[in-house]
């Protein structure tokens, strides 16, 4: 999937129960979370969403509780991945462990707008803002996050490890 | 090192650590519930293993939508307990049951040095005991489950230090709500707090249970407190195994020493939306309110239940209000019922339920209806945590949540007693 779409942007401290309400908790079904996602913050998010766009937050997005459905839903909701100038610790992990990647970037967040078009290149972590034309360098992951990353996620990361001990 | 150093280094087979390092940990306990258990089982079967790691150190607890409040609800419960049961896990039943924060300390389950690691965000709640705990997602435990093994990146440690003594109706919620006010909810990210201080020292088990708890609400990884008297008195009779206690060192390396005076500190009152709206609560003003919630992983203890009492005893609360109040756990309720805490409370107009983490993540037993306020000694006040998106969530402690609850409006303790 190409990680080039329209622009979703939201302020700090977007938490989880904003991302997907406790109230579907009850669901965990990647398509039917994706449903409800953003639902309480953007009603419109899930009727306008198409595979490829970009969430854009500010800081410490995903706060809040431990909920892996939160990036579950985002990820199946078709977004390709998310910016923002921090993330919630546990929610970093959740969508590195689920291949939904993050990308870590202050000046890209401060120059691109609700609607833009931007696309991503996860091997340079570059971001480019093709409604303006700036580029951005988000912060590389650490290696060891990236072999998660390149792996497909943790359970893959694992089974290669499982394997590998065999 | 400081305390999470140490323990962290102890469980990963080095002799020291340093904020920033990746390293792979040993986990003594893992940890899930009713509704983060079926994704962690759901991953657990594409890893192609056979049998968990060690089912004497995996616990399942039913308590976000149990007793099962519709049928998705038992659906999951049902997945996680013919789970637990086939690999012979720790599991609680309805019946013996309790929000897991709670049963897991109670029960002797987590000791001091403990790595723990669990799929819930407010496992922080075990730093309480001198453990490095700390929420991860379901996939996350579910290599836990497979391995006894999760990586964690060392985090650098905020020191916080409470000097002098607390007002009477200031406890650890309060210190709490004040340090993620003073802080921000990013204020401790990615980082370990540790609490220390004369009013620390003398903060009884529950109030600390409550500190670490809220951890996360800062941001914080873990929240620890070193082991004193008060903690072995607490372990005394449930540990049923060796545990190892753990000490920073003199010249551990601290990323902030934040100090605070505790005798300035009046009791704390979150606003909506975030926990770090906080003011005292002289400087509330007339807000009236539609419920009063007093339980959760937060403040759902019997010390918690105790001070609701003191209120509460031969009062009414107000007809104008719900006051639902939910014991942590089975033990909590029955020591409740002993000193006559239940009584107590029905006699004043309130309901009692059955441990539930129910309403405070607006699961049920309590659901806000658009443009309700409550006050709640939960521990978050996201924007339609509790119900609608319109509704309000106050968060406090036990007494002032009880003394609103009797002035149908957010009120100090210091207007009834």
């Amino acid at each position: 999937m190409a990680r080039k779409g329209k622009v979703f942007k939201y302020g700090s401290n977007i938490d989880t129960d904003a991302i997907i309400p406790a109230r579907y908790l009850n669901l965990w079904e990647p398509a039917d979370l994706a449903q409800h996602c953003m639902e309480d913050l953007d009603a419109e998010f899930i009727s306008r969403v198409e595979p490829g766009d970009i969430i854009v937050g500010e800081l410490n997005f995903g706060c809040g509780s431990s909920r892996e459905h939160a990036p579950v839903a985002i990820k199946a909701s078709g977004i390709s991945c998310v910016i923002g100038k921090s993330f919630a610790r546990i929610f970093f992990r959740n969508a590195i462990n689920i291949g939904l990647p993050l990308l870590e970037c202050e000046e890209a967040v401060d120059n691109i707008k609700a609607g833009d078009i931007v696309e991503v290149d996860l091997a340079t972590g570059k971001i480019t803002n093709l409604s303006t034309g700036k580029s951005f360098i988000s912060k590389p992951y650490p290696d060891f996050m990236m072999e998660i990353v390149n792996a497909g996620g943790l359970v893959e990361h694992t089974k290669k490890k499982i394997s590998g001990a065999k | 090192m400081t305390l999470a150093e140490k323990i962290l280094a102890a469980h990963s087979g080095k002799d020291s650590v340093s904020p920033g390092e990746f390293i792979n940990v040993k986990a003594d306990l893992v940890l899930s519930n009713d509704i983060t258990a079926p994704i962690a089982i759901k991953e657990f079967n594409r890893l192609g293993v056979e049998t968990v790691f060690d089912p004497s150190k995996i616990v399942m607890v039913p308590d976000h939508f149990c007793p099962n409040k519709d049928i998705q609800s038992a659906e999951q419960a049902k997945m996680m307990r013919d789970f637990a049961r086939k690999h012979k896990l720790i599991y609680f039943e309805v019946g013996e049951m309790g929000i897991e924060h709670v049963l897991l300390p109670e029960k002797g389950l987590v000791l001091p040095g403990d790595t723990v690691v669990g799929a819930d965000s407010h496992t922080c709640t075990y730093g309480a005991l001198g453990a490095f705990a700390t929420g991860m997602g379901s996939t996350d435990i579910a290599i836990a489950m497979a391995t006894g093994e999760i990586w964690m990146k060392v985090p650098p440690t905020i020191k916080f230090v409470f000097h002098g003594k607390p007002g009477k109706w200031v406890g650890g919620k309060d210190f709490i709500l004040y340090i993620i006010g003073d802080i921000g909810v990013d204020g401790a990210l990615y980082s370990a707090m540790e609490f220390h201080g004369e009013a620390i020292d003398a903060l009884p088990m529950d109030g600390r249970f409550t500190m670490s708890n809220m951890a996360i609400e800062a941001g914080g990884k873990a929240g620890l407190f070193h082991v004193d008297a008060t903690t072995r008195k607490y372990l005394k009779g449930r540990a049923k195994r060796k545990y190892t206690e753990y000490f920073s060192d003199p010249d551990a390396a601290y990323a902030r020493v934040i100090e605070y005076d505790a005798a300035k500190i009046e009791p704390q009152v979150a606003f909506p939306h975030l926990p770090s709206n906080t003011r005292p609560i002289s400087q509330v003003g007339n807000i009236p309110i539609d419920q009063v919630v007093i339980g959760s992983c937060t403040n759902g203890r019997i010390d918690d239940l105790r001070l609701a009492a003191r209120i509460l005893k031969g009062k009414k609360v107000d007809k104008r209000l719900r006051t639902i109040i939910i014991p942590g756990s089975q033990r909590v309720y029955l020591d409740a019922m002993k000193e006559g805490l239940i009584k107590s409370f029905i006699e004043a107009g309130a309901v009692v339920s059955t441990p539930t983490c129910g309403p405070c993540l607006g699961g049920y037993m309590g659901i806000l209806a658009a443009g309700e306020k409550c006050v709640s000694t939960t521990n978050r006040n996201f924007v339609g945590r509790m119900g609608h998106v319109k509704s309000e969530i106050y968060l406090a402690n036990p007494a002032v949540a009880a003394a609103s609850a009797i002035l149908g409006r957010i009120a100090s303790p210091e207007e009834i007693a």
